[in-house]
């Protein structure tokens, strides 16, 4: 089957509408992607037709929503080739799945001063701040990854920075704001050679790329729905089935337990032992469609495809004069998310004439101010691509590009 | 629907700022940052009495925090205490207008061109970061009551 960008853009209502009086050309999937007409319809049907709480009425439409949650729990497992539906923790979005494994660690791991954890100069603010308050908290050393020219961990450090002290180690699969893939092997060997754990923070890469959690031999995963043609207020955390069971819980209340006294509580297994309260049910659903809805097509088609988009965009964008993109210059160990700098135009200005053109784009600091500082700049603006973006749309964008030339000349 | 916020007179201040760079002697010095956007700008004031004898500034970002930090200088600048905040009064109603604000030349002088920005809820931060760094730096400065603000 050939992969029919057109076809599948008749699926989002939303690719139909303008943008002050031009088509709307989104370039901003790797901050939110579009949703297909099957997810919305998913969510709509559960709300007006199934709609009860999970995993405690015995009535015919809590049976019915539990069964329907639970589902989305088990195609999102396979998804991401979890062994087990349970290994899935539905969360509120990346940052609480990576706050939450973050957050627990202080007593799952004993730390305290003289351990270190390590993470990378790539990182999303998410990836970066539970950790910095996990450390203050313990008296753990931060330390972490530099990034090279190009765009790409420095691993150059890798035996000295990641040693017996390191009690963990969290790093970002595919970069929101470089576009890099990180081929994390050589790093997963090292960090379980000294006897730590290591996550994988997969926001930008779950949605683009073919994942199996068993091949990336990591410990964790986090990744969001909204990214992935879900909703909003949905998140996951994949982790390995034992390390779950033996962490404590994070946040406490319903659903969470086991045996609860006035003195003292015991707790559930996981997964449910870190979902506390009513859970995002219509938004674990509609997440649960967006993976029926990608699985379908194929995640290495909807790969490829976003591949041939990339390199077209990195050819037109390095034709064009002034313009120059950070990260690697090439497809090869990159995804579909650019950023790049226009001489002389402030991200800001860019990403507004942009808009004028109906061309939406990210501007700002992509919430990983230090890659911005890596390169010196204060801000980049960002395209970025997902399975419905169209060679067409990369016209409009260096159409859009000139045109900021011409105003700012 | 552009034209009206990249106003010639704006984006001559962007690319020829007047006044800009940090001077000595000062009174107040204040650094604002838009955390959304990492835009900063430095703004100093000198006062002679209470005129405000040198507004000097650094920053960086786009070009409407940075030509509103020239106009600024160039407005209030050499005015005194309550002529200066009677303007940052004006030009903070104008951003807050939502479009609907008459600006008053008079007042507000190349700060008119301004007006455009206030349709473009995003961009109302950029305009104001200079205006809320230079309220700071005259309470600094020990200048005149300055009046409430909503930022």
């Amino acid at each position: 089957m050939t992969f029919d960008v057109a076809r599948i853009r008749a699926d989002f209502p939303i690719l139909d509408r303008e943008v002050n009086g031009h088509p709307l050309v989104y370039l901003d999937s790797a901050n939110t992607s579009q949703k297909p007409r099957q997810v919305l319809e998913a969510m709509r049907l559960h709300q007006e037709r199934h709609n009860g709480n999970v995993s405690r009425s015995v009535h015919t439409l809590g049976t019915e929503a539990t069964a329907a949650y639970e589902d989305a729990r088990a195609k999102i497992a396979a998804f991401v080739g979890a062994t087990s539906a349970d290994e899935i923790v539905f969360t509120k979005n990346s940052t609480e799945a990576i706050n939450l494994v973050a957050y627990v660690s202080a007593e799952f791991l004993s730390l305290g001063p003289g351990d270190e954890i390590v993470i990378s100069e790539m990182e999303h603010h998410s990836n970066i701040v539970p950790w910095q308050l996990l450390c203050q908290r313990t008296g753990a050393t931060l330390r972490w990854f530099a990034v090279t020219d190009d765009g790409r961990l420095d691993e150059s450090t890798l035996t000295e920075l990641i040693n017996e002290r390191t009690k963990f180690v969290s790093l970002v699969h595919m970069s929101n704001i470089l576009g890099t893939i990180n081929d994390v092997s050589r790093i997963v060997a090292r960090t379980h050679e000294v006897g730590a754990l290591i996550l994988l923070d997969c926001s930008q890469s779950v949605p683009h790329l073919p994942i199996s959690v068993a091949d990336l031999g990591v410990d964790f995963i986090a990744f969001t729905g909204h990214k992935m043609l879900g909703p909003t207020g949905i998140g996951v955390l994949w982790g390995r089935g034992e390390l779950l069971a033996a962490m404590p819980p994070f946040l406490g209340g319903g659903s969470m337990i086991e045996t609860v006294t006035m003195a003292k509580t015991t707790f559930a297994p996981p997964p449910a032992r870190f979902e506390a309260g009513t859970p995002p049910i219509t938004e674990a659903i509609g997440l649960g469609a967006a993976v029926d809805y990608l699985s379908a097509l194929g995640m290495q088609a909807v790969h490829e495809h976003e591949q041939e988009i990339t390199a077209y965009a990195l050819k037109t964008l390095a034709n064009l004069p002034g313009v120059r993109v950070f990260g690697p210059g090439t497809p090869e160990g990159r995804g579909g998310t650019v950023s790049f700098d226009v001489d002389g135009v402030h991200p800001h200005d860019v990403g507004q004439i942009l808009d004028d053109l109906g061309v939406e784009v990210r501007v700002g600091h992509h919430c990983a101010r230090p890659v911005c500082a890596r390169f010196g700049v204060a801000a980049m603006t960002r395209a970025s691509f997902y399975l419905y973006t169209t060679t067409d749309e990369i016209d409009a964008l260096a159409r859009g590009i000139e045109q900021v030339r011409k105003v700012f000349a | 629907m552009i034209d009206q916020l990249y106003q010639e007179i704006i984006l001559d201040h962007y690319k020829h700022p007047h006044g800009r760079g940090l001077r000595e002697p000062f009174e107040g010095e204040a650094h604002h940052v838009n955390p959304t956007c990492g835009d900063e700008v430095t703004l100093r004031v000198a006062t002679d009495g209470s005129t405000f004898s040198d507004i000097s500034y650094d920053g960086m970002g786009c070009s409407i925090s940075q030509a509103s930090a020239s106009v600024l200088h160039e407005l209030v600048q050499g005015r005194s205490a309550s002529e200066a905040f009677a303007i940052q009064e004006a030009f903070v109603a104008l951003m807050q207008g939502r479009g609907q604000v008459e600006p008053d030349e008079e007042v507000l002088g190349d700060g008119v061109a301004f007006a455009g920005v206030a349709r473009y809820p995003a961009r109302v931060k950029c305009a104001l970061l200079p205006w809320m760094a230079f309220k700071d730096a005259a309470a600094r400065a020990g200048v005149g009551a300055s009046p409430e603000v909503k930022a």
